[in-house]
């Protein structure tokens, strides 16, 4: 068989067209056939059941605007960093942040008008690092809390107190240590990267001080720090497993008898094993020290890019200021977490007993959110040290040392900009 | 004669116009605009403002974890690149002599190359190198009274280096092997029957005097690969250590290091760009090396 050119040409012509009419860009195009805009909503991949359907549910029942939801798995940090340096992202996206860079380049809105009146309703420790320049630039969602989950028979079993203090933790967790069971599991890096800013708050320090420098300039951080190299020598944590600390499989399976995780993980926890554990905050250390509970809340932000800003933050406003039904229903109804709204959180029944409860109180009394300042820059380079302390036996005051130095410098170079 | 000529250029045009055009808007044009941001403060944009000449080049070479993942990288290919080699030669050389099931073994040599490396990492990962009793490693270590060994997590001593190796070893091996079963079918039979009358034993002799200086260009384009590609790694790297929280500084090559330089949530686009072209540099000038150290496109007869 012989192709003519005009058959070739014409046959390219329809493929364009069958592929252009079959391309999705991921966006909307900004109108449809009723005059009303199109707005893509991103949100990150959520591991809980019917939290995808929650969402396309809210979003249908927007009639101002069509709301197309995009659920996107895989490293969703990175695809939404991506997408805002171009005009094809999304118009409403949600943000583990957003982060200082994303804020001083631009790439979000404004959204402090959509708090009239509301704002001193929003958990003010996650409202703080949506907060710069006097201005909010995204509205939490749920709030997010981690913690120490201890399974009680174990402890019994050791002869073990749950530990209030980091000494008490070290000790508890070689005691807690056998054969077949570490006493502590802190993720599979040791505590690294989960534990973050913790232990120094946990000294009664921070992370970025109320002069904008560094905030663990001091030795107590340094004494801190090296406690956590202490529990990877005794050899008591548990490392390598299947699943990191995000998930509580280690824990109920048996392979640990204390697991650092969050607040997602409590129905899990709960179902598998009963009121045979309990939740603590992590502990406190030296003299000055206080429990120190991270807390954390993904936000709805606009992006700077959408041609509907207007319409975006008014799809924002009805979604999670104005339907507290939808915020409750989101945070409780699949997985486990606090409402960001504190008379939600206050009413919320499967808030107000057991475990639940305490860690309510743990986060509203110890609860800390990783400053704004604290970029990603400084972030790699104080887990790196902390890796070193931890892995390596790395002398935590010349670990500090550096990323004190770093961390001045850095925070010099975002107050500039 | 004329009509002729038109209908080739067209054709060609045809075929090769798309791939041209591909291959300069997704290779080129990437490439040309990450050295322009290189020159320039581009924290979370693709069209910086802020012009700051070779700041980006001076803070990647200052910056100590770039440095060390360059020594990463230095490490790796010091186990990749002989373990590979050794072992692709070694299979090629079984395989070539096997007179029976040449096909079938050929063919479950090579079948690991078809494997992503994202699923082989995983199964290293979840399944033969946990740190768990359960793990496959752990448990045939176990039948002999060894204690559990977290593989990915251990720094002394660095076990985590054997599982890297490992995976990437069994992923490339097979590909190597097909380059090396090709040279080894070009060299003439000739030369073993000239080597036979001349009273060489096969095996050792056969394969020091006849086979491996026969295999010379062979070796250098498998070693030159092997150099180029372990300079590339990532996904190993990636999936075997890295966490929803980061990465440790430990085991962390050029390329994941800029991987989260740029793309992470940092996406300082302009250090990443710098350390793009500094790593490029580095690779053109050890290939070059490399090639005129052993000789590449020099004739046999020189």
């Amino acid at each position: 068989m012989t192709i003519s050119r005009r058959t070739l040409l014409g046959s390219g012509a329809a493929l364009g067209l069958l592929t252009a009419c079959g391309s999705n860009s991921g966006r909307g195009g900004g109108g449809s056939a009723d005059g009303k805009v199109t707005l893509d909503h991103w949100y990150h991949q959520y591991g809980e059941a019917g939290t995808e359907a929650a969402v396309r549910r809210y979003a249908a029942g927007y009639d101002r605007a069509k709301v197309s939801v995009q659920w996107r798995p895989g490293a969703y940090d990175q695809q939404t960093a991506a997408a805002l340096l171009t005009s094809s992202g999304p118009d409403v996206f949600e943000v583990n942040g957003p982060t200082l860079d994303q804020i001083q380049g631009g790439q979000v809105a404004d959204l402090t008008a959509l708090f009239d009146g509301v704002k001193d309703d929003f958990n003010p420790a996650v409202l703080a690092p949506k907060t710069y320049d006097g201005k909010i630039w995204g509205v939490p969602q749920v709030i997010d809390t981690q913690f120490l989950f201890y399974r009680k028979s174990l402890l019994a079993q050791a002869n073990v107190q749950p530990p209030a203090t980091l000494d008490q933790l070290v000790d508890a967790a070689k005691a807690l240590t056998r054969d077949k069971v570490k006493g502590l599991f802190l993720g599979n890096d040791g505590g690294a990267g989960v534990l973050g800013g913790t232990p120094l708050y946990a000294a009664g320090l921070s992370l970025v001080g109320a002069d904008g420098r560094a905030g663990f300039d001091d030795p107590a951080a340094a004494r801190t720090l090296g406690k956590l190299h202490q529990l990877y020598a005794d050899k008591s944590l548990l490392l390598g497993a299947p699943s990191d600390w995000s998930d509580p499989s280690a824990f109920v399976q048996g392979l640990t008898a204390m697991q650092w995780s969050g607040l997602w993980a409590l129905p899990a926890v709960r179902k598998a094993l009963g009121d045979d554990f309990g939740v603590l905050p992590f502990p406190k250390d030296g003299p000055n020290g206080k429990p120190s509970v991270p807390v954390g809340a993904y936000a709805a932000a606009v992006s700077t890019r959408s041609k509907h800003q207007a319409e975006a933050k008014a799809y924002v406003k009805w979604l999670w200021v104005e339907h507290t039904d939808f915020q409750e229903d989101f945070a409780l109804s699949y997985g486990f977490h606090i409402p960001a709204r504190l008379s939600l959180a206050k009413k919320a029944a499967k808030l107000r007993e057991g475990a639940a409860a305490d860690v309510v109180t743990y986060a509203t009394d110890h609860g800390y959110a990783q400053p704004l300042l604290w970029t990603p820059t400084l972030q790699t380079a104080y887990q790196d040290a902390l890796n070193r302390i931890i892995k390596d036996g790395a002398s935590p005051d010349n670990e500090l040392r550096a990323v004190v130095r770093k961390a001045n410098d850095e925070l010099q170079r975002v107050k500039k900009r | 004669m004329r009509r002729r000529i038109s209908d080739n250029t067209l054709w060609f045009w045809v075929f090769v116009g798309p791939f041209a055009v591909g291959l300069a808007l997704f290779t080129y044009v990437p490439l040309l605009w990450s050295v322009y941001l290189s020159f320039f403060d581009a924290h979370n944009t693709v069209s910086p403002t802020d012009f700051v000449g070779f700041d980006n080049y001076t803070a990647m070479l200052r910056d100590g974890a770039f440095t060390s993942s360059l020594g990463t990288f230095a490490v790796f290919s010091l186990f990749i690149v002989p373990a590979t080699y050794a072992l692709a030669l070694a299979l090629a050389l079984m395989v070539n002599r096997t007179r029976r099931f040449q096909a079938f073994f050929r063919s479950v040599f090579f079948l690991p190359a078809a494997c992503s490396y994202v699923v082989a990492a995983l199964i290293w990962k979840l399944s033969i190198f946990n740190g768990v009793r359960f793990g496959l490693a752990n448990t045939v270590l176990g039948w002999f009274g060894a204690d559990q060994t977290a593989w990915l997590s251990t720094t002394h001593p660095p076990w985590y280096w054997l599982v890297i190796v490992t995976v990437r070893l069994w992923l490339q091996a097979g590909f190597y092997m097909i380059l090396f079963l090709a040279g080894l079918q070009r060299i003439s039979p000739r030369l073993y029957e000239a080597a036979a009358v001349d009273g060489a034993r096969p095996g050792w002799q056969v394969f020091r005097h006849i086979t491996f200086p026969q295999l010379r260009t062979t070796s250098v384009a498998v070693v030159l690969l092997l150099v180029i590609n372990a300079f590339q790694a990532f996904d190993e790297f990636y999936n075997l250590l890295s966490d929803a929280r980061g990465y440790p500084p430990y085991a962390r090559p050029p390329l994941v290091y800029l991987y989260y330089t740029a793309l992470g949530q940092g996406q300082n686009l302009g250090m990443g760009s710098a350390g793009a072209v500094i790593l490029a540099l580095i690779v053109a000038v050890v290939t070059v090396f490399q090639a005129r150290w052993f000789g590449l496109g020099r004739k046999e007869a020189d």
